[in-house]
Order: C-alpha cells, then sequence, then structure tokens
C-alpha cells in the first residue's frame, strides 16, 4: 500500500493537493478529493479498451495505418478536442495540424470562446485565485454554479478559506450570486438575484450606468428590482476587493461575447473606485491550456486553420460547430473530448457522416460511432504532464497507476510519421 | 571541423577591431583563431566581404511566459499583419510585436542573436515561461525571477531577517530555474493588489512596512554575496511619469557600491511636473552612471509604430489603459507579482512620444562606457526587437538621426539633447554593446567572444553602405558550431540551452515556509517549482 500525491485532472480547478491510496494498481481511497474526483480515480478501469476499426477489433498499429489513411485521404480535415489531456500532447496536436494544413480547434468552441472575443475587444482584469483567497471581501458569482460544477472551488479558492489579508474567511466575504434559478450556489450565497433568461447584457449596463452616477428612469431590469442593484453597485465600490467569477450561464445565452464585453467593462471601470477582478470558470481541466498552447505556437487560442500554411484564425468560419454544421470538413481526429455528447446535435450528426479517429482514455459516446478508436492512458491518471488551471496557472500532473495504453502523445506521433513517411 | 576565412573579425572581449582572419570551429567550439596549417576543415565558409561577430546576446526581452502569452491572445489584429509560413525546416507562426514562439526564434536567429534573456518570470507561473522557452527554437535563454514583491521576501525584510531573504532568494532561484533577481517597481506592485501604488523610494508597501529603497539595497546586497553572475535587474518605481528621473537615481543610490542593472532606462528619465512640460533627463541619470562603476543600464528605446506594452508593473499599465483608452489586461499573482498589457501605437507627431524617442538615444550616446550600456527595446515595450538594425544606424549614424529628427514636432528640440549629440558610435562598439559587454553582464566566460574555447555562436553580415541592412539578417549563423541560418534562411530548427542559477544557501528554508505557503498559496509546495525534465538543455551557471 503507497500514498501518491496527485493533481486531480477533471475540472478547471485542477487540485494538486489529492493523496491516493493505492494496493496491486487499485485505488482504495481519494483523500482531499471531490465527489468527481473521488470517482473518477476508483472508477478508473482502462484493461478491456482496445483499438477498434468500424466497431472491430484492431491492432494498435493496424489503427494507426487506418487513422493516418483517413488523414491523408481528407482534403479539408479537423483536429478537434484538446480540453483534457496534458500539454504535452496538444502541442504534438498542433504539429500535426500544421502538417496536414487543417483545422484546429479546442472545446472552447462551445464554452468560453466568446470570453476571447470579449477579451480580445476590451481586455481582462485578471488575477489567480489565491488573490481571491487572500483578498476579496466581496464575491460574484454569475451564471455559473461551483458547486456542482467545481466542486471544491467554494472551500479551495473563493468563499470558506481564510486568507492571508482576510483571516475571517467566509465571515469576511459577502457572496452574491447571479442566475436565472436558485442553484445550490445561490443557496450558499448572502443575496441571490435571480435574472431572467438571456437579460445578462441588460442588467450590465445598467449597472454601469448606474456605476456613472446615472439617473435611470425604471423600476427593474431583467427581473430585478433597480434597488437590489443599485445596492449591488454600493457594495461592489465600496469593497476592497471585488471578484466576478462567470460561467457558461453568461456565455452561452443571447448576447454572448457582448454579455462578456459588458462584464469585463464594469470590472474594469470599478477599478476607478477600488480593486475589482474577473475570472471566467472554465470547465475541462485542461482546455485553459489548449488555449494556452494554441496562442503561444500560433498566435491565437482556438479556431485555427493552416489551408495557408500559416495560422489563420477566425471564429465563425473556423470553429468546429460551424465547420460540422456546413459539413465542410470530410474528415476529423478526435482527442480529449466527446463532441457527440457535447456539441449541438445540428453539428455533431455531421460526424456520423464523415470518417473520423477518436483517441479517448474511456468508451466514450463518440468513440461508439468512430471509424477509428485508439485507446489511450489518461493523463493525471496513467501519465503525467502539465496543465492550466482556469486561472492560468500551470500546474503538474502525476502519474498515479499504470495504463496498458499509449499517451495521446504517442499516438499523434505515431500518426504524424506515417504521414510523413508518404 | 569548419573555417570561416577572408572575414573581418570584429571581437572586443579579445581586442580583435576588423582584422581579417580565420576562425576554426569544431565540436561546437572555437578551436582555434587565425592561421592554422595542421588543421583541415570538411567545410570552409567564404567569407569575404563580411563581418564576423560572435552571436548577439539580449539581456531584456519578454518572449515567453503568461503575461506574453495573455498579449498574443489579446492581438489578432497585430498577428494579421505579419503571418509566417511553415517550410521543410521551420513551424509556422505569426510576428509582429509578439511573435509566436517558433517565429521568436527564428527572428532573432536571423538577425544574429544566439541567446536572449526573458525578463520577467513569476514565480508561480514559472512552468509556464520554462515551457514556451522549450518551444523558442535555436538561441540559448533564461529567464529573471521576479522578487520585488514577494510576500515572504518583504516579510522577512519587515522582520529584519536579513538571512532569511537571503535563503529565500537562493531557493527561489533554483525552483524556479532564475537566473537572477528582477525587482519591478518594488512596493509599488505589493500596493496594487489594493489597487493602489508607491509614488517614492521612501514609500511603504500597502501591506508591509518596507521601502523600496531598503528593499532594493538589501536585494543588490544579497545578489553580491550570492555571486549572482549578473546583478540584480531593476525596474524603478514610477516608469512612465514625468520627474521620475529623481526616483532613478535615488534607487541607484540605493545600491550603494553593489552591483545594479537598471533596464529600460528611457522610461526612467523624464523631467517635468507633467505632461506639458515633460523634458529630457537623460544626462542626469547618464551623469550618475558615468561616475559609478557598479552601474548598468539598458535603453528601452522606442520604435515609432503600432506595439503591444507588457511589464509587471501592474500600476503602471492601469495608467497607460487610462491614458490611452486602449484595451487592458490586468494579471495579479497571489502572493508574488503582478502583469499589465495594453497595445499602444508611438507616435512621431506626438510631442510626449518625440521625447522618448530621444531620451533613449541620448543615454547610449551619452554613456562614457560601452561594457555599461545595453541596446534593448524592452521588447515589446518600445518596439519590437526585430527593430534593432534601425537602432544600431541611428547610434551609428547622426545623419540618420537628423534625419528622423527632423519629423519630429518642433516644439520636442527644446525639451531634449540630441540634436547636439555628434558621438557616432563604431562597428567595434556596437560589437560590445551587443556582444561581449552583454556576455560580462551576465557572468558568461564561454560567450560574447570568439577566443579558443568559447561556445560556436557566429554571426556573418554581409557588409553594405547601409548599415540597418547588414544586421537586418545575417548571411551565416552559427549556433553551437552548426550553420543554422544561411543566407537569412532558417536551416535547421536546433534547441538552444537554459541557462539558471543555484547559489546552493538555501538552508532549511524551504521548510521553514512550508505551513504559511500552503496555507496562502492555491497550490502545494512540492508542485511550485520547475522539474528538471522542463529544461531540455538546461545549463547551471556557478555562483561565487
Amino acid at each position: 500500500m503507497e500514498t501518491i500525491s496527485a493533481t486531480c485532472p477533471f475540472c478547471g480547478c485542477l487540485c494538486d493537493d489529492i493523496q491516493i491510496v493505492v494496493e496491486n494498481g487499485k485505488v482504495l481511497e481519494v483523500k482531499n478529493g471531490c465527489s468527481i474526483s473521488k470517482t473518477l480515480f476508483t472508477h478508473h478501469d482502462p484493461d478491456d479498451l482496445v483499438p477498434q476499426i468500424e466497431g472491430k477489433k484492431a491492432s494498435l498499429e493496424e489503427a494507426l495505418d487506418r487513422a493516418a489513411s483517413i488523414i491523408r485521404q481528407a482534403r479539408f480535415p479537423l483536429v478537434f478536442g484538446l480540453s483534457m489531456t496534458s500539454c504535452e500532447a496538444q502541442r504534438k496536436a498542433v504539429e500535426l495540424a500544421e502538417f496536414i494544413g487543417g483545422n484546429i480547434d479546442s472545446t472552447s468552441t462551445f464554452c468560453h470562446g466568446p470570453t476571447t472575443l470579449a477579451m480580445q475587444s476590451v481586455g481582462e482584469p485578471t488575477c489567480t485565485l489565491g488573490e481571491i483567497k487572500n483578498r476579496a471581501d466581496l464575491v460574484v458569482f454569475w451564471g455559473c454554479n461551483p458547486v456542482e460544477a467545481h466542486p471544491r472551488h467554494i472551500a479551495r479558492y473563493s468563499v470558506s478559506p481564510k486568507g492571508l489579508f482576510n483571516p475571517a474567511g467566509r465571515r469576511g466575504r459577502t457572496v452574491v450570486t447571479v442566475d436565472v434559478r436558485a442553484t445550490p450556489t445561490a443557496r450558499v450565497s448572502d443575496i441571490f438575484l435571480q435574472i431572467q433568461p438571456h437579460k445578462d447584457y441588460e442588467v450590465f449596463e445598467v449597472l454601469r450606468a448606474l456605476l456613472k452616477g446615472k439617473d435611470l428612469r425604471i423600476d427593474s431590469v431583467g427581473g430585478i428590482p433597480l434597488d437590489a442593484l443599485k445596492d449591488l453597485v454600493n457594495k461592489m465600490k465600496s469593497c476592497k476587493f471585488g471578484i466576478i467569477l462567470f460561467g457558461m450561464g453568461l456565455t452561452m445565452t443571447r448576447g454572448r461575447h457582448l454579455n462578456i464585453e459588458a462584464a469585463i467593462s464594469l470590472v474594469r471601470d470599478l477599478n476607478q473606485f477600488t480593486k475589482f477582478l474577473i475570472i471566467p470558470m472554465r470547465g475541462h481541466y485542461n482546455v485553459t491550456g489548449a488555449d494556452a498552447v494554441l496562442t503561444w505556437q500560433t498566435g491565437y487560442p482556438y479556431a485555427l486553420n493552416f489551408s495557408r500554411g500559416y495560422p489563420q484564425y477566425n471564429p465563425g468560419e473556423f470553429t468546429t460547430v460551424d465547420l460540422l454544421r456546413r459539413k465542410e470538413v470530410d474528415a476529423a481526429l478526435i482527442l480529449a473530448s466527446d463532441p457527440m455528447a457535447s456539441l449541438p446535435r445540428q453539428a455533431s450528426s455531421y460526424l456520423e457522416e464523415i470518417p473520423f479517429v477518436v483517441l479517448d482514455c474511456r468508451k466514450s459516446y463518440s468513440a461508439s460511432f468512430a471509424t477509428v478508436f485508439i485507446p489511450v492512458a489518461a493523463s493525471g491518471v496513467s501519465i503525467s504532464g502539465t496543465a492550466y488551471r482556469m486561472d492560468g496557472v500551470p500546474v503538474l500532473l502525476k502519474k498515479v497507476l499504470d495504463s496498458p495504453h499509449p499517451t495521446d502523445e504517442q499516438v499523434l506521433d505515431g500518426i504524424l510519421k506515417r504521414l510523413r513517411q508518404r | 571541423m569548419i573555417r570561416i576565412t577572408k572575414g573581418k573579425v570584429y571581437d572586443p572581449i579579445n581586442g580583435i577591431n576588423g582584422k581579417e582572419l580565420d576562425i576554426w570551429v569544431d565540436g561546437g567550439k572555437i578551436v582555434q583563431v587565425g592561421d592554422a596549417p595542421d588543421l583541415v576543415a570538411e567545410r570552409i565558409i567564404d567569407a569575404e566581404g563580411c563581418i564576423v561577430m560572435p552571436g548577439g546576446i539580449d539581456i531584456h526581452s519578454h518572449i515567453a511566459g503568461g503575461k506574453v502569452n495573455l498579449g498574443r491572445k489579446l492581438r489578432p489584429e497585430d498577428h494579421r499583419k505579419d503571418v509566417v509560413p511553415r517550410t521543410e525546416t521551420t513551424r509556422s507562426g505569426v510576428g509582429h510585436s509578439i511573435p509566436s514562439t517558433f517565429v521568436t526564434g527564428y527572428r532573432y536567429a536571423q538577425m544574429g542573436y544566439t541567446m536572449v534573456m526573458e525578463a520577467a518570470m513569476p514565480p508561480l507561473t514559472a512552468k509556464h515561461t520554462h515551457e514556451e522557452l522549450h518551444d523558442i527554437p535555436i538561441i540559448d535563454k533564461g529567464s529573471y525571477t521576479l522578487m520585488g514583491n514577494n510576500h515572504f521576501i518583504l516579510k522577512f525584510i519587515e522582520k529584519g531577517e536579513i538571512e532569511k531573504v537571503k535563503s529565500f532568494i537562493s531557493w527561489l532561484l533554483k525552483t524556479t530555474k532564475g537566473y537572477t533577481i528582477k525587482i519591478v517597481n518594488p512596493c509599488g506592485v505589493e500596493s496594487w493588489k489594493w489597487g493602489k501604488n508607491v509614488e517614492n523610494i521612501d514609500q511603504q508597501a500597502a501591506d508591509y512596512a518596507v521601502t523600496p529603497r531598503q528593499l532594493i539595497s538589501i536585494l543588490s546586497q544579497i545578489a553580491d554575496e550570492l555571486g549572482l553572475p549578473h546583478s540584480i535587474h531593476l525596474h524603478c518605481n514610477n516608469i512612465g511619469v514625468p520627474g521620475n528621473y529623481e526616483t532613478t537615481v535615488e534607487s541607484m543610490k540605493a545600491t550603494g557600491t553593489n552591483r545594479v542593472h537598471v533596464t529600460h532606462a528611457q522610461f526612467n528619465s523624464y523631467g517635468g511636473k507633467g505632461w506639458a512640460d515633460i523634458h529630457s533627463k537623460a544626462r542626469e541619470v547618464v551623469e550618475y552612471v558615468n561616475e559609478h562603476p557598479n552601474v548598468t543600464f539598458d535603453a528601452g528605446q522606442i520604435v515609432f509604430g503600432d506595439t503591444t506594452t507588457m511589464t509587471a508593473d501592474g500600476p503602471w499599465q492601469y495608467r497607460l489603459y487610462l491614458l490611452s483608452g486602449n484595451k487592458w489586461v490586468n494579471a495579479d499573482v497571489e502572493m508574488e507579482t503582478s502583469a499589465g498589457i495594453v497595445p499602444y501605437t508611438f507616435r512621431k507627431k506626438s510631442l510626449v512620444n518625440a521625447v522618448q524617442w530621444a531620451i533613449g538615444l541620448e543615454l547610449m550616446l551619452l554613456a562614457e562606457d560601452p561594457w555599461r550600456a545595453f541596446m534593448t527595446t524592452d521588447h515589446p515595450n518600445g518596439g519590437p526587437f526585430t527593430f534593432y538594425p534601425q537602432i544600431i544606424k541611428l547610434l551609428m549614424s547622426r545623419a540618420a538621426r537628423e534625419e528622423m529628427i527632423a519629423q519630429l514636432p518642433r516644439r520636442a528640440l527644446e525639451r531634449i539633447s540630441l540634436p547636439q549629440i555628434t558621438r557616432e558610435y563604431s562597428l567595434y562598439e556596437i560589437a560590445i554593446i551587443t556582444r561581449a559587454a552583454p556576455s560580462k553582464l551576465l557572468g558568461l566566460h564561454q560567450k560574447g567572444h570568439l577566443g579558443v574555447g568559447a561556445d560556436a555562436d557566429i554571426a556573418i553580415y554581409r557588409e553594405n553602405p547601409d548599415v540597418e541592412k547588414v544586421f537586418s539578417s545575417v548571411q551565416y549563423l552559427l549556433k553551437d558550431g552548426e550553420v543554422v541560418v544561411e543566407n537569412g534562411i532558417v536551416l535547421k530548427s536546433t534547441s538552444g540551452r537554459i541557462l539558471y542559477v543555484d547559489p546552493g544557501e538555501e538552508g532549511d528554508i524551504e521548510e521553514y515556509i512550508r505551513e504559511e505557503f500552503e496555507k496562502f498559496y492555491t497550490v502545494t509546495l512540492d508542485g511550485y517549482g520547475v522539474p528538471e525534465n522542463y529544461l531540455e538543455r538546461g545549463e547551471c551557471v556557478s555562483c561565487g
């Protein structure tokens, strides 16, 4: 029996204080982990997975050959996913996409892509999560529900921890939730403002107007009484350190990047009065790393195309949902993501019409439809590497259990070698 | 064995000034200089009509890490102007003000540079810096670790525990694989965590009874005691603010006789009470430098055009956002530092920008000792590094300067002394400020010269009456003895070294801080640093 330090490769919190008790290759106990983390480590059983071609068992070599052949024959291939693997594998994926002159995109395409667009338009005053822990006395959750989606966020970073300049912890903070329904996060907040769906943009603009001292002749906006918003603005102006944490409740409703622009602009304007910052709550554990790797290697974070030999960036044109919905790509290589389970049906159904390859550490929904399925070792469980937390802090992924499978990086390299041999 | 023959050699460390000499290269090193009848070369590089210099060394440039990458992400409009397709030997990417990693390596190499120091690495995100350095090909690299606003350093200084500061710094350099102590707006950035700043070097940080003067003094002393190959690297308080030259002079004084490098001094040499009467105080700053051999500086020259400003000086970047109205990124890092990013265009027609442009050149031209003056643009703050050839031309030609001065607002002329300065740098002096002196400043014995035993990092430029053309693109670049660039084309994408230090005086500081660290950081102490495997070609440079 031994205890191994681990980082939980599930959500964008990337908790690196997990202790795992292992005996004979089996996980006996997961200390410090949330319920998701416990399930992830204890139910990890990759042994019964084998490579498959068109649903039939195949050797790894055969699967790699077929994968290379699919990509070689494609005229406009797509490399998609990236968010649940290490940066080392992401680098290899960019190399492959560049070599084949294809598209490459991450799951940002259906989560925080609009956050990137807003950032490119107005900037982003932000910080690492420890700044919230050490300083924040006002925390606003907007369109996100960390109690269920990022289970340890509240205890570890944003609500209850005692910090360097906030020794009182929870008692030293006012917590506000703005959401369309009374989520579990709303229930642990001091103030809950229930907003009508699709009204976020209006509410942010009203908050900005109030901040600038404008006199508004309305009683409410987006279902929230004006007095409640006046009270919120006063709290925002008078706190010592405020933070907005927002999720897909803001990025994927009407207004999308305009909502985020309004949110960022409010935060920026608040810095005339006090310290106020904003952090997107990224979901997949290394989607932030995908943004980072693509950006340092190409200049752009997602929605990339290499057809002209250099990186072109155009969300709306090279975003996966749009490429699939318009039926433009003719083959796909999918890793570290399950698009058929998560993309809009109009987009994902097109995958059934084209050959595609799936690399995954489990038999995902997409894997069951794949032309070629190659099982890989799970990053952060069976292989070490680097991942980036939602706030951009790089964290070491650690190896806990052995795996019979190759890594994403090795499989991508195998495909690339075959393509180069041509 | 390679023989470079018939070139005019400029090697100031060995006192060679334009003499025609053969250079023999083998096993990545220079093995012989001059005639060598016994040696047989497999390849002869005919350098007739060429200038032969050691590879260039940039001591201050923002090329890798969290802040640089946020700058890249922020500016698709910057990249679209300058795209770089892949070739058989190179990766694709983008250029202009914040080039992608591969392109950063290629472009430095194409200009004849073989080593670049990343100027600001936050310890918490040091892994990110090293991941990007890994992806910058060809050149050797190192990083300065940010320490001027670190909780533990401020706390130990406040308590008077100077030995603990020293142990902590030793540990932090080793842990982050850093090269020296970087100090950015000491105490001011800490105050910025509450939206404040310090206004002079005797004002205490918001949360600690420590002044910038104390911190600069103590850290410069520790750098010398640890025997770090490079001194403290200081970004002074009050950057960008009219009247700030007094702060700069006081900051240099605070180090006594300890070594100090004042970086991007142009941004810290302003007179006046406000933007309306801003004028050059380059002379006052340089006078102090000239009289104090413990002081070095780099220019932080601006280049007219569009760029992306980025520093660890959060409050300054916020101020620049308010001034420019451009988009603003802020990125505070728990317990230790901050960063800010604002796109900015330096305009010839702007009075302030014209004064800034002149100050950078005045600093370089008034400095009496070229071994203590360094050419930088504080890439990309003053402008992209790809404009170095233009700056070399301005340093070497008064006529080129006059041509530019004629385009500036007339009101600027009374605020600067550049038009009266007649000095012109020689090629030999250019070799000093871009090769020999940087290697000395970084404490490297294998670099910056062409003597026997030196690393065979050699830049060969074709002579041309237009010196800007000369330095824009090498005829040949040898890195570790291999020809990696020929006629401006990158033939081979090799990986360079990562240089770092381990002063070995950390004692038991790691265990001493463990409990407090894990209470206030959001990562474990064991997961904090940069493991060896992040450094493909790590090389520990000795201290003392």
